[in-house]
């Protein structure tokens, strides 16, 4: 239960990188209640692990470079894909924005000192890392890695000899600790704003990681319960799946997904509420449609609960459930388009600054756009039957959440870097990075749903000849990307360690985090703001 | 002001009862939608084998699954009277309530495992040979569904002792305050109380009103037991939070007992 005494104790206005608590060095990090240490704990541990999961990733296509094996046998390729697949959704892009800037943002946003539950913020870190030790065990002990796909579909999953139930104990702790940060959010959302800022006057990324915060909480046992279930076959032989002893294996679909599918929107929610603040800021003006962005957020978590089926048109569910499934899924789209047309209309007649984390948003319209319209194509039950489990889910996949939410983590990162390190990056190499992931990225993945449309299934280790040229132009892509990601990750760390000191508000930003020094002290506010305006306000600049 | 104080300020924030409570009733949410999941998977099997499941929950004690329903009743009402006496700082009868609360808790845990060893006496449990070769797939997918769902519940009773046990040490502690006034003046205590002197080695020299004028500074520490009202205000939602969780303990099993004993 909480307890609102911090370990650190501290001078007033010091930064938050220099107090000296309880602890210092790595102890003062690890064991800090500090949100902002927090947030910066989760940062570098995602990006370990993305930078792990990008190399799984150049891998797999290394393999298909050439046909036949060459570099890998078919299990060792399931395995990757498995391994790429748990390590990107579940040790990355969940935590990967929400834990990260969700943590050391949202707290200064609405006016706060911390989040609620600091005790239980630091506990969330720890319970990511146990499950992180939990899946790098499941790599190097037993059998080996689980070779069924991130998905774990019974009844294979109950079947294989590898190290199934392992992965799947480290998916359920790292889905509690997913909970108790949205727990923490909600509480902290609902107690801790400063006086004056009710719900409409938030910034719109508190707003989008309320909704995120509370798809962690109502979807996120489910799948918990799932994966337990699973466990508990594999391990005492409750075969609540396996049809010899009358189980339903199409059942555990069914509840994977009332999860899985409302987790694709708390992994692009963050990103939107990214957006919405670059935007504003670069346009140097207030948001178009306040209102409507914000709603929409809760629209599409509130909506994205009940689409899950449209993952499962060839499972055997009756038809009328894929027709119900398929016209609720065209309906989330509308929230989605709300969104995007408002960005554009904030931007119409703006007088812009461009800079690169603009640029990043603009890649992430453009990535999003056709993530989210490929995704339309496969609501529709008729075209999904033809692409389903191809290239092209694959494809329009990687749009939406690598495209689209991780784009808009790498914007943020530029935006509110010099916030939190209070350096500012190389301009130049920020720049040549974007440039270089924009070819990789379009030139692997459009490739990738082109091949999917023209019939190349998902998850095989090879390929016919005829998909061979298209394979090679995807992976000569990848080659791009994965030069522009390492490049990016050493101009975001040369910025950390060397970058130029920044000013308090490189960018004239006008919410809460733009009007405390750089970096924030450890209370964030010496006296707690009155909120009296909505948070884009931007006010004419003096002739 | 002495350099000792001022320049530390600590890093606190308002302790927020109601936000206390949110915190527990969204894990709550959670604990719902962690069933949830199970009472689902009850729902779509249950109509696919109606008979089975009729069949199958014959054969379970309805007589110790009313015992059980009766225990795990009457204990929400004895948190319910822990929590209105603390409110109303009764602390011993509200100590008394939280033991009796444990005490239903231990009889339905005992009471299940009579029932759990008797079912897996007669060979009925997950994987048994028995299970597999006399039973229809009905049956077996209920039997399945009843040790997963009841033993997720019963570990839930387990977590719910834990806490209580928590609970009654965070009540049961005497809350002695320590108070630290270094270098007070000394004239301003002089002749206000018998406060004790007592040397840097621990002696005991007398009371204040024994020293001379030669002493100007001392260290003051006040030990003393605060009135009822003053006592930490976070016990009570201590205990409050484990009631709530208690009652949600309470209303799966609400569920669970006739879902699995009264259908037949």
């Amino acid at each position: 239960m909480p307890s609102h005494t911090l370990d650190d104790t501290v001078q007033n206005g010091e930064s938050y990188l220099d107090v000296k608590g309880r602890y210092t060095g790595v102890f003062g990090w690890i064991f800090s209640v500090d949100h902002k240490r927090i947030g910066l704990l989760y940062l570098g541990s995602v990006f370990v692990f993305f930078t792990v999961g990008i190399l799984l990733g150049l891998f797999m296509r290394l393999e298909q470079m050439t046909m036949g094996e060459t570099l890998m046998t078919a299990t060792t390729y399931n395995r990757l894909f498995t391994l790429h697949g748990v390590i990107m959704i579940f040790l990355f892009i969940i935590p990967g924005t929400a834990g990260t800037l969700g943590n050391f943002f949202l707290p200064i946003q609405i006016g706060a000192k911390d989040v609620f539950f600091p005790r239980l913020n630091l506990l969330s870190w720890w319970l990511y890392i146990a499950g992180a030790v939990m899946a790098l065990l499941a790599i190097f002990t037993g059998d080996g890695m689980a070779d069924t796909g991130w998905t774990f579909y019974v009844p294979y999953s109950t079947q294989t000899g590898t190290n199934v139930t392992l992965a799947l104990t480290a998916a359920f702790i790292l889905g509690f600790s997913s909970i108790l940060t949205g727990l923490n959010f909600v509480a902290t959302i609902h107690r801790m704003r400063a006086p004056g800022m009710n719900f409409h006057r938030m910034p719109l990324f508190v707003w989008s990681l309320y909704a995120t915060a509370w798809i962690q909480v109502l979807a996120t046992p489910v799948v918990g319960i799932t994966l337990v279930l699973v466990i508990l076959e594999r391990t005492l032989g409750i075969g609540i799946f396996n049809p010899a002893m009358g189980g339903d294996p199409i059942l555990y679909q069914h509840l994977f997904w009332i999860y899985s599918h409302p987790a694709v929107y708390l992994m692009v929610l963050p990103g939107m509420g990214v957006i919405s603040e670059i935007i504003p800021t670069f346009c140097r003006r207030t948001i178009f449609g306040y209102k409507a962005i914000a709603w929409s957020s809760v629209g599409i978590a509130a909506v994205g609960t009940l689409v899950w089926g449209h993952h499962m048109y060839v499972s055997g569910q009756s038809s009328t459930a894929s027709i119900v499934f398929s016209f609720l899924t065209f309906f989330v789209a509308i929230p989605t388009a709300i969104k995007v047309f408002n960005w554009v209309a904030t931007m119409y007649k703006a007088s812009i600054r461009v800079e690169v984390p603009f640029l990043y948003a603009l890649a992430f319209l453009f990535h999003f756009l056709i993530g989210g319209l490929t995704g339309l194509m496969m609501a529709a039950i008729s075209v999904d039957v033809h692409v389903h489990d191809t290239y092209f889910v694959v494809g329009h996949f990687h749009y939406t959440m690598f495209g689209g939410s991780v784009f808009a983590l790498f914007g943020a990162l530029y935006y509110w870097g010099p916030k939190m390190w209070g350096r500012m990056y190389h301009n130049k190499t920020a720049i040549v990075a974007l440039v270089l992931q924009l070819i990789g990225f379009n030139t692997l993945y459009m490739t990738m749903m082109y091949l999917g449309y023209q019939g190349m299934p998902r998850r095989y280790f090879d390929h016919l000849p005829q998909f061979h040229d298209a394979h090679l132009v995807a992976t000569f892509g990848s080659w791009f990307l994965v030069s522009g990601l390492l490049l990016m990750i050493g101009t975001l760390l040369y910025s950390v360690f060397r970058g130029e000191k920044a000013p308090a508000n490189p960018w004239g930003g006008t919410t809460l985090e733009w009007q405390i020094p750089t970096p924030p002290p450890l209370e964030n506010f010496d006296e707690i703001p009155t909120i009296t305006d909505e948070p884009y306000a931007h006010k004419e600049e003096a002739v | 002001m002495s350099n000792h104080a001022a320049t530390m300020v600590a890093h606190k924030h308002p302790s927020d009862v109601e936000g206390a409570k949110i915190g527990m009733w969204l894990f709550l949410f959670t604990e719902v939608l962690l069933f949830g999941g199970l009472f689902i998977a009850y729902a779509v099997y249950r109509s696919v084998y109606p008979e089975a499941f009729q069949t199958a929950a014959a054969n379970l004690d309805t007589f110790i699954g009313a015992v059980n329903t009766l225990f795990l009743l009457t204990s929400s009402l004895t948190v319910v009277i822990a929590i209105v006496a603390l409110q109303k700082d009764k602390q011993k009868m509200a100590v008394w309530m939280i033991w009796a609360t444990v005490l239903f808790a231990l009889g339905f845990m005992v009471n299940k495992y009579f029932e759990w060893s008797a079912k897996i006496h007669h060979g009925i449990y997950p994987g048994s040979p028995e299970l597999l070769a006399d039973h229809s797939k009905g049956e077996i997918v209920f039997y399945n569904l009843y040790y997963t769902m009841t033993g997720l519940h019963g570990l839930h009773v387990i977590i719910g002792l834990i806490v209580f046990f928590f609970v009654l040490y965070f009540i049961k502690r005497r809350p002695v305050v320590t108070e630290e006034m270094p270098y007070e003046i000394l004239k301003n205590v002089r002749g206000t109380s018998r406060l004790a002197v007592v040397s840097e080695k621990g002696e005991e020299l007398g009371t204040v009103a024994q020293l001379d004028d030669k002493v100007e500074l001392v260290d003051i520490r006040l030990t003393y037991e605060p009135v009822a009202e003053k006592r930490d205000p976070r016990n009570f939602v201590k205990l409050e939070n484990a009631g709530l969780y208690w009652h949600l303990v309470d209303v799966i099993w609400i569920f669970l007992f006739p879902l699995f004993y009264l259908i037949t």
